[in-house]
């Protein structure tokens, strides 16, 4: 893995979902720095989620070229793009991140299921697996006395920092954020970002927010609108 | 590894929906593999019921007919064998031994046959075994009875005590040799073959409580008491059939054509393995029908099984999206629900095993009493673990239909998911 490399390296990437379908995608260029704090706005339907599916090497595009950590996905086969995103990327969904039937310690530690790398990077530092999901639980306000609870049990705002956990836990170089705090009411929505942020300053993560609602964008290193870097014509709206 | 302790988690999750299609399936495994125990046992203890007989003989009418009514003691004779023509077979030089057979009378629904001695000599079942005394002995007097295992059991009768006969065959009889009672001297053990059902008295007996009966009824007006039938020639005319043992097995098609072709009166001698085989394919019709019934049974709970797994398929779209973006492969989305098939048909399969195990230890003795069949209760034969090894994979071919909706769901989804 090449450390100095950007976290993400976007050349002349086009994608459409379907074959004669209209391009959602066109970007000449897009680069995120190592351990930066980026903030990408755009409108719904605007095609946030499809970008963070190219970065996370769910989808590759039809043309152009996406490098994360200085590893070109496409040159990787779908299985290695599948193990590479366990092994170094997080993400948080909008909602309904957890694995309804189990309980809170196993949906955090559900990437360490998939990715030796992420749970050697907690045992080398000598810590048991869960002793870290308890640790990195009650960095984002969740006492231990809760972790007995099934998650359905939890407010969308737990849940949420429950998901925030499982996308840092074995220290993932980047990580990725789909609207995260679009369930949440305003305050909530402050904690929730405040406490996700310090996390990745500590443990010098990338982090690529994605969310339509500006006011969150001044907590970040950078903001990036996506309708002013795509040059897809886009109906969404 | 760790996708299956997924899916197992999963299914706790939905504890009771899984339940009742474990128990659905379970059930139908059941009825397949009893169906399946049933062909085959009842098979085993028909072809048990009667062994080292060469031949048998009685009046002229179909093999399996001959079979019933003088082996399986069901259904009547249609003719008689003339006591002569008994003597004249006897003597064959090619013949061993004769055991004679005169059945017509019943005890409260079980069979009476007259028979002689030769009968607790000679008369073999299961692999060759000779019929035993759990009690008593032998009868000697014109009098005496010899009762199978069930009738004493049912009856609840013991040595020593009288019992009256009826004439014919019907579980209800108007007509009692009441004149005339026996006495039980001896009780068999049990054999598991229609002996346990029968009441075994000499060919005298039988024909001391037909004294004055000729017609078929008493003749009015005149009885002749017990003492006095001692008196009397009890030889019997006729038999209803004979057992015939030969020197060796290889005159057997000789001494039939010999029977066969009686010039006095006309005989028939059957080959006891070959009549069996007559007697199973009879019943063959109905057994394939049986058998593709319960078949259809365990596909419709499979079919059960894939639809319920299919409804859960849309709501766990975002799981499986989660599980997507955490690493797991398309193919890890596939096995979660192939596990799930998997696991419902192991757990049903164990079910059903267990289930046909206490149905057949309830329904054993009503098996026994009704039908005559004498099924053994044994582990598993290679046979039905073939039989449930079929029903498993036809049940993971089926449960490939979700896996595989949820592996295009995934690949098309990829974390996104727009419901
Ligand atoms: N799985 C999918 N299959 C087909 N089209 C999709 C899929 N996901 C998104 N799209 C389409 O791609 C476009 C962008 O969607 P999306 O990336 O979800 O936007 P955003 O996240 O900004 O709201 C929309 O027009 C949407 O209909
Ligand atoms: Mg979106």
């Amino acid at each position: 893995m090449d450390t100095q490399a950007d976290a993400i390296n976007i050349q002349n990437l086009t994608f459409h979902w379907r074959k004669e379908g209209a391009v959602v995608l066109d970007l000449p260029r897009l680069l995120v720095g190592r351990g930066e704090r980026v903030f990408i706005k755009g409108a719904s339907g605007s095609g946030k989620s499809t970008l963070l599916s190219l970065i996370g090497g769910v989808l590759l595009p039809q043309s152009g070229d996406v490098s994360v950590l200085g590893q070109p996905l496409r040159a990787l086969s779908s299985a290695k793009r599948d193990a590479f995103r366990a092994e170094h990327i997080g993400f948080i969904f909008q909602m309904f991140n957890l694995i309804p039937y189990l309980p809170i310690i196993d949906n955090v530690l559900l990437p360490c299921r998939f990715s030796r790398r992420r749970r050697l990077n907690i045992e080398r530092r000598g810590i048991g697996l869960r002793d870290e999901a308890v640790r990195l639980l009650e960095h984002l306000d969740l006492p231990a006395t809760m972790l007995q609870r099934p998650v359905t049990e939890l407010s969308v705002g737990q849940q949420q920092r429950v998901a925030a956990a499982r996308a840092l836990i074995g220290g993932p170089e980047l990580v990725i954020a789909d609207e995260p705090t679009s369930a949440l009411d305003a305050d909530r929505r402050s904690g929730f970002l405040r406490l996700l942020l310090k996390e990745c300053a500590e443990q010098n993560t990338t982090l690529l927010f994605v969310s339509h609602d500006s006011a969150l964008e001044p907590q970040f290193d950078r903001g990036i609108q996506l309708a002013a870097i795509n040059q897809a014509v886009n109906e969404g709206g | 590894m760790h996708i299956l302790v997924l899916a197992f988690k999963s299914m706790m999750n939905r504890k009771f929906t899984i339940a009742l299609t474990i128990f659905s399936i379970a059930l139908s495994i059941m009825l397949l593999l009893g169906v399946e125990r049933l062909r085959n046992d009842a098979r085993e203890s028909f072809a048990n019921t009667i062994s080292g007989t060469d031949l048998i003989v009685g009046a002229r009418s179909g093999s399996v007919q001959l079979l019933l009514y003088a082996v399986f003691r069901i259904g009547n004779p249609t003719n008689n064998v003339s006591w002569e023509s008994y003597q004249d077979i006897k003597r064959q030089r090619l013949v061993a031994w004769t055991v004679p057979l005169s059945l017509g009378d019943s005890h409260h629904g079980f069979r009476v046959l007259g028979t002689n001695l030769d009968y607790f000599r000679h008369y073999r079942f299961g692999g060759g075994e000779a019929l035993q005394f759990a009690t008593g002995v032998p009868f000697a007097d014109v009098y005496d009875a010899v009762i199978g295992a069930d009738v004493a059991k049912n009856l609840n009768y013991q040595l020593g005590q009288e019992i009256v006969l009826a004439h014919g065959t019907g579980e209800v009889s108007f007509m009692q040799h009441a004149d005339k009672p026996f006495r039980i001297v001896g009780i068999l053990r049990k054999t598991g073959t229609p002996v346990d059902r029968t009441v075994h008295v000499s060919l005298e007996g039988i024909e001391a409580i037909h004294v004055g009966w000729e017609s078929g009824a008493p003749r009015p007006g005149l009885s002749i008491d017990a003492e006095q039938t001692r008196q009397m020639n009890l030889q019997p005319k006729s038999i209803t059939a004979a057992l015939v043992g030969l020197k060796s097995r290889l005159a057997a098609f000789r001494v039939q054509r010999f029977i066969n072709e009686y010039p006095e009166e006309p005989l028939l001698a059957a080959l006891p393995g070959v009549a069996l085989q007559e007697l199973w394919d009879t019943m063959a019709i109905a057994q394939r029908a049986l058998l593709a019934i319960s078949i259809l049974v365990v596909l419709v709970g499979i079919s059960g099984m894939a639809t319920a797994i299919l409804t859960s398929l849309n709501e766990r779209r975002r799981e499986m999206a989660v599980l997507r973006s955490v690493g797991a492969r398309p193919w890890h989305i596939f096995v979660l629900f192939v596990g799930e098939a998997g696991v419902v048909m192991t757990l049903a399969s164990l079910t059903g095993i267990a289930a046909l195990y206490v149905t057949q230890l309830i329904a054993r003795p009503i098996i026994q009493s009704q039908l005559g069949l004498f099924l053994p209760i044994h582990p598993p034969s290679t046979h039905e673990l073939m039989l449930i090894g079929a029903a498993v994979s036809a049940g993971l071919l089926v449960g490939l239909i979700p896996a595989y909706r949820a592996y295009r769901y995934s690949l098309a989804d990829g974390m996104t998911i727009r419901l």
